[in-house]
C-alpha cells in the first residue's frame, strides 16, 4: 500500500505527529458486502479508516462488527461520530470509541439538519474544546466556511474537515473559493469530507491544495467499488501533483505550440 | 453461572434499550458470556459510566434498574 508517488514529488500527510502513507481517508459504510468493502479500502491505498459506533444487535440478525473485517493493526481506526445532533453526544460516542481501545482519534461530526445534514457549529466547537481538553485528536467534519475552520483550529481539532457538498450528495467540489480560503488561512491539515462522486471531483478538490480527502458512498455507491477505488487513488495523486507542479496561466486567446517559423513558402 | 439452572430470582436491566431477564447477582462479565460476546470486541456503558477497565467485568454486579449500553465499530463514513 505504498504511494504511486515517489517521494521526492510529495510529502507525506502528517496529522497530529502522525506520517500517513496516503491522502485517501475512506469509510466503511454502505457497502454490498464486508468482502467488496475490503477489496475497494486495499485498492484505494487508505491507511485512515472511518468507522461508527452503534449497539451490538443483540439478537444477531444483523452484521458483525466491522472488527472482524479490518485488521486494526493495519489501518488507523478513525471513530466518528456520526448520527450526533448535540455536543453532548458527539462527546459520549466518543468516550466510547476510545474505550474500544486503539486510539485517541475521532471524526467528530455534530449534525444540525436532518435534510441537509449539514454541521451544527456550535456544537461542534462546544465538543471539540472537550475532547480536546480530554487529549482526543479531533478530526472535524465542519461546512465550507472559513470563520467556522478558524474557531476549530483555535479550539484544538488537528484536522479540519470541510465538506465538498453534502454527506452522500455525489455533488463534487461546489466551491473551491472556499476551500482554497480555508486552505490558505489554517495551519493544520484540511482534508476535505464528503461530496466528492467521482474521480474528477476528488482530482479537482487536490488541485485546490487541500491536504486529503475522506470518502466513503463515492466509492460503495459505485457499481464497482474497487475500480472506483482504483481511480481515485489515482485522482487524488493527479490532483495533488497537479497542484504542486502549478498550473499554466489560463488564456483566452490561442498560442501555437509547434513554431511560427520555418513554414514553407 | 450454571446454563441449565433455572433461577430462582431473575432481574430484567434495560440492555441496548431492551429490558433483558437475567438471574439475579449477574454480573457485566456473566452478561456478555450469556450472549455470547467477546468483550475485546464490544464496550460497555453500565448506567451512563463506561466500563475502561475490561478486567473488571466480573466484578460488577447488575442491579434491576441498571441500564447497560453494548457497543461496538460497524461500518461507517
Amino acid at each position: 500500500m505504498t504511494t504511486l508517488v515517489a517521494p521526492t514529488l510529495d510529502t507525506p500527510l502528517v496529522i497530529a505527529d502522525r506520517e500517513l502513507r496516503s491522502r485517501l481517508l475512506v469509510g466503511t459504510g454502505k457497502y454490498a458486502s464486508n468482502e467488496v468493502m475490503v477489496r475497494a479500502i486495499e485498492a484505494s491505498g487508505a491507511e485512515v479508516v472511518t468507522v461508527a459506533v452503534r449497539r451490538v444487535d443483540l439478537d444477531r440478525t444483523k452484521e458483525e462488527g466491522i472488527l472482524h473485517h479490518l485488521d486494526p493493526s493495519r489501518y488507523l481506526l478513525l471513530a466518528n461520530t456520526a448520527g450526533c445532533y448535540t455536543a453532548e453526544e458527539a462527546v459520549r460516542y466518543a468516550r466510547l470509541a476510545r474505550a474500544a481501545g486503539f486510539n485517541e482519534w475521532v471524526k467528530l461530526e455534530v449534525i444540525g439538519d436532518r435534510e441537509t445534514l449539514l454541521p451544527d457549529t456550535a456544537g461542534l466547537l462546544e465538543a471539540t474544546r472537550t475532547l480536546t481538553a480530554e487529549g482526543f485528536r479531533v478530526l472535524a467534519y465542519t461546512n465550507d466556511d472559513l470563520v467556522t475552520a478558524l474557531r476549530l483550529e483555535d479550539a484544538g481539532a488537528v484536522a479540519v474537515m470541510p465538506l465538498a457538498s453534502p454527506i452522500g450528495s455525489g455533488l463534487g467540489l461546489l466551491n473551491p473559493f472556499s476551500i482554497r480560503t480555508i486552505k490558505h488561512r489554517l495551519s493544520v491539515p484540511i482534508i476535505v469530507d464528503a461530496g466528492v462522486g467521482t474521480a474528477s471531483d476528488a482530482c479537482v478538490t487536490m488541485e485546490q491544495g487541500v491536504d486529503g480527502i475522506l470518502m466513503n458512498t463515492a466509492l460503495a455507491a459505485a457499481q464497482d467499488p474497487v475500480r472506483m477505488a482504483t481511480a481515485m487513488r489515482f485522482a487524488v495523486e493527479a490532483g495533488r501533483l497537479a497542484y504542486l507542479a502549478g498550473r499554466m496561466p489560463r488564456r483566452e486567446v490561442a498560442v501555437p505550440s509547434s513554431p511560427t517559423a520555418g513554414m514553407l513558402a | 453461572m450454571s446454563s441449565n439452572a433455572i433461577p430462582s430470582n431473575v432481574i430484567t436491566p434495560l440492555v441496548n434499550g431492551e429490558a433483558r431477564a437475567v438471574p439475579a447477582g449477574s454480573t457485566v462479565g456473566d452478561l456478555l458470556r450469556s450472549l455470547a460476546l467477546d468483550p475485546r470486541m464490544v464496550v460497555v456503558e453500565h448506567n451512563r459510566t463506561i466500563l475502561r477497565d475490561r478486567s473488571a467485568y466480573d466484578t460488577i454486579t447488575l442491579s434491576p434498574a441498571d441500564t447497560i449500553e453494548i457497543v461496538h465499530f460497524v461500518g461507517g463514513g
